[in-house]
């Protein structure tokens, strides 16, 4: 049975669809991950999940329990942990724990074992009386993922849990669910960070509510297997981008950081039509290369094609 | 219930450490008290009264002691010129002016009737009152001296009818007696609504609040984990104001004190159940902090009878005042210090009021949604 079954899903404010018929299955045990800009709907998305929010209309089960009709059940079954770390600022590493493992009913020793793991976890044995609002937002972040499974939750969500933190402590964090990933449970993530992404067993990107694609990392970048992407660097991309979008074995450009990414047409594999192109306008192209499509390229097709624009 | 303690130890925790608090729970009521108590004073004493004395004879002189030696008025000035009294009024040095004419003593020898005037300052029309008031009981007073002495020796006492007032409660009507219970009740409501109003808003603010609801809190034990830890606050705020009343302004408590404490607890459920339904319709701390005063705290310190006695107010308004819990708790506060009266004389305000505060926390809870439609 998987372990979050979401049929037809939608939620609106007012007139606007924040979240538009949305299904898919995520499994026992799987990092299934929620791509898309912001508004798209993945927050709104994962707040119904965790019954934080009623459904307009559409289903969802969480552990084999309907989230509309029993949100407080659902409650009791997973862990959550929201891109502001919800922790009492004015209490300690230690109290906040206790108050948290207190709320979801456990017994003094399982506290106490509990506290002593989540402490460990964190890396904050030692720091048990320091004021919570004086960590800084790595340690921050992996006190309020302790704080989260304390009940061991067979499913976690997470929504954007990285925001704000320096890259190491994003490293460290993708360890620990990866950690608690083998050990068995769900973990249900929001990012925005493509490179997040890749970590995700299964990834949905979400796009104005819609899911606009699904599948695994590989699976997605596959969109373009029969599709090469060069990649071009040179001194003036903008005019190497109006050089090369009419030429006829290229379906799209477009700027990809300092460089630029030119898709050819399905079956078409040559680069000299481009180096001519350019060579003949007098655009200096320093390389010119083939390249693996990035998720950030998926992502960027996904909404183009859905007629957005990504923020 | 092993969930409410934790919840409650963690208020504790928080408001511990949170270094606003002590002042604003336990400094701001004594100094809040100390001021009302001393300036919100109706009491008039030593009215300045300048004295237009036209006749200059020893019988003036005589009445203008009687003013001399009263405590109620300081004579600034006794002047002959009737022009000094605009003056003097205008520029506020004399709040009243008491004018004998010229032949005043010649009629009083003669025992002929003779009038004198008194102008009092309209523009404080309570003070004036209360002076004008003073003033003509001197008069009178003056005026049954100078019959009894006039009464030859032997000769019956002429008729006359003389009332006896006696003030109940508050003889020497005090307006301190009147004012600090009434503080006492104003003190309660401001202290515990904002507290109760800042409390679950600030969490929504944080964010700790959408953390709360996806735990298997339920709604019932927010409502009562945010209740007690505050009014255990309000219960210190009792003792406290209290004990300032009765040791430092010596109003005489009366009544039973357990029975003010208990009534004062059941006035706490509406002060702070009122805190918390502000807090769970607002958005954020600020937005609280005005709807709990502009929309509540004012109206109900108007029309709870608090500064204007309802007997006063114009028929149309009085049934409002029955929305206010203010208005039953200032009926026991001043009962139970003032008069000495138990539940027998008040039950009704005691249990409209436990019926507003089960009400109004019934609302809260029921307004603290875990799952937002």
């Amino acid at each position: 049975m998987p372990a979050v079954t979401v049929r037809d899903l939608t939620r609106r404010f007012g007139p606007f669809l924040a979240v538009d018929h949305v299904s898919f299955d995520v499994e026992q045990g799987e990092i299934f991950g929620f791509l898309g800009s912001n508004g798209a709907g993945k927050s709104t998305t994962i707040r119904m999940l965790c019954g934080l929010l009623k459904p307009s209309s559409g289903t969802a089960t969480v552990g084999g329990i309907d989230v509309g009709r029993d949100p407080e059940g659902v409650k009791r079954r997973i862990g959550y942990m929201s891109q502001r770390f919800s922790l009492y600022e004015l209490l300690t590493v230690e109290e906040n724990i206790t108050f948290f493992g207190g709320l979801y009913g456990l017994d003094d020793r399982t506290l106490a074992e509990r506290r002593a793991f989540a402490l460990d976890m964190a890396g904050l044995k030692g720091r048990e009386r320091t004021l919570t609002r004086d960590l800084a937002g790595g340690w921050r972040q992996r006190l309020a993922l302790g704080c989260a499974i304390l009940h061991e939750p067979r499913i976690l969500f997470l929504d954007e849990p990285t925001g704000g933190v320096d890259p190491v402590s994003r490293r460290q964090f993708w360890l620990l669910i990866n950690r608690l990933s083998e050990s068995g449970v769900t973990v249900f993530v929001t990012t925005h960070y493509l490179d997040e992404a890749e970590h995700c067993h299964r990834l949905a990107l979400m796009h104005s509510g819609r899911i606009a694609a699904l599948g695994t990392v590989s699976e997605l970048k596959n969109v373009f297997a029969k599709r090469a992407v060069v990649e071009v660097r040179t001194a003036s991309p903008m005019e190497a981008v109006r050089a090369l979008d009419d030429l006829p074995s290229v379906e799209k450009t477009s700027l990809f950081g300092t460089a630029l990414h030119v898709w050819l047409r399905p079956g078409q594999r040559a680069t000299e039509p481009l180096r001519e192109r350019l060579d003949g306008l007098g655009i200096h192209a320093e390389s010119l290369e083939f390249v693996q499509p990035s998720l950030e390229d998926v992502f960027m097709d996904v909404v183009e094609r859905a007629g957005g624009t990504a923020a | 219930m092993r969930r409410l303690l934790f919840l409650i130890r963690k208020e504790f925790q928080e408001l511990r450490r949170n270094p606003r608090m002590f002042p604003v729970i336990f400094v701001a009521p004594v100094v809040q008290l100390a001021i009302l108590g001393y300036a919100a004073t109706t009491d008039v004493k030593n009215v300045p009264i300048v004295v237009v004395d036209a006749d200059r004879s020893p019988v003036s002189r005589d009445l203008i002691g009687k003013f001399e030696g009263s405590p109620y008025f300081s004579v600034v000035d006794v002047t002959s010129n009737d022009g000094d009294v605009q003056r003097e009024i205008e520029s506020r040095r004399a709040w009243m002016a008491l004018t004998i004419p010229p032949g005043y003593g010649d009629a009083i020898r003669n025992r002929r009737p003779v009038t004198v005037q008194i102008v009092a300052d309209g523009s404080d029309s309570n003070s004036a009152g209360v002076g004008l008031a003073y003033a003509s009981s001197l008069i009178a007073e003056k005026a049954a001296e100078i019959a009894l002495q006039r009464r030859p020796p032997g000769a019956p006492t002429i008729g006359s009818i003389e009332a006896r007032i006696r003030v109940w409660f508050n003889p020497q009507l005090l307006s301190q007696h009147f004012m600090v219970p009434g503080v006492l009740a104003l003190l309660l409501m401001v202290i515990t609504t904002v507290l109760g109003a800042m409390s679950v808003v600030r969490e929504k603010e944080l964010g700790t609040l959408e953390q709360l609801n996806v735990t298997p809190l339920k709604r019932w034990e927010l409502t009562v984990g945010k209740l007690l830890p505050f009014g255990v606050i309000g219960i210190i705020d009792v003792l406290l104001v209290v004990a300032v009343a009765v040791l430092w302004f010596e109003i005489p408590l009366r009544g039973s004190f357990p029975l003010l404490f208990g009534l004062s607890l059941v006035y706490l459920l509406c002060t702070l159940g009122l805190g918390l339904f502000v807090s769970t319709i607002s958005q954020s701390q600020q937005q609280a902090m005005m709807t709990a005063v502009f929309f509540f705290m004012f109206p109900m310190i108007y029309l709870s009878g608090f500064i204007f006695p309802i007997e006063n107010m114009p028929a149309p308004i009085r049934p409002f005042t029955y929305l206010i819990p203010l208005r039953y708790y200032l009926v026991i506060v001043r009962g139970i210090f003032l008069k000495g009266v138990g539940l027998e004389a008040f039950w009704k305000d005691a249990l409209l009021m436990l019926g507003w505060g089960v009400g109004v926390l019934m609302l809260a809870t029921f307004r603290s949604k875990k799952t937002l439609g």
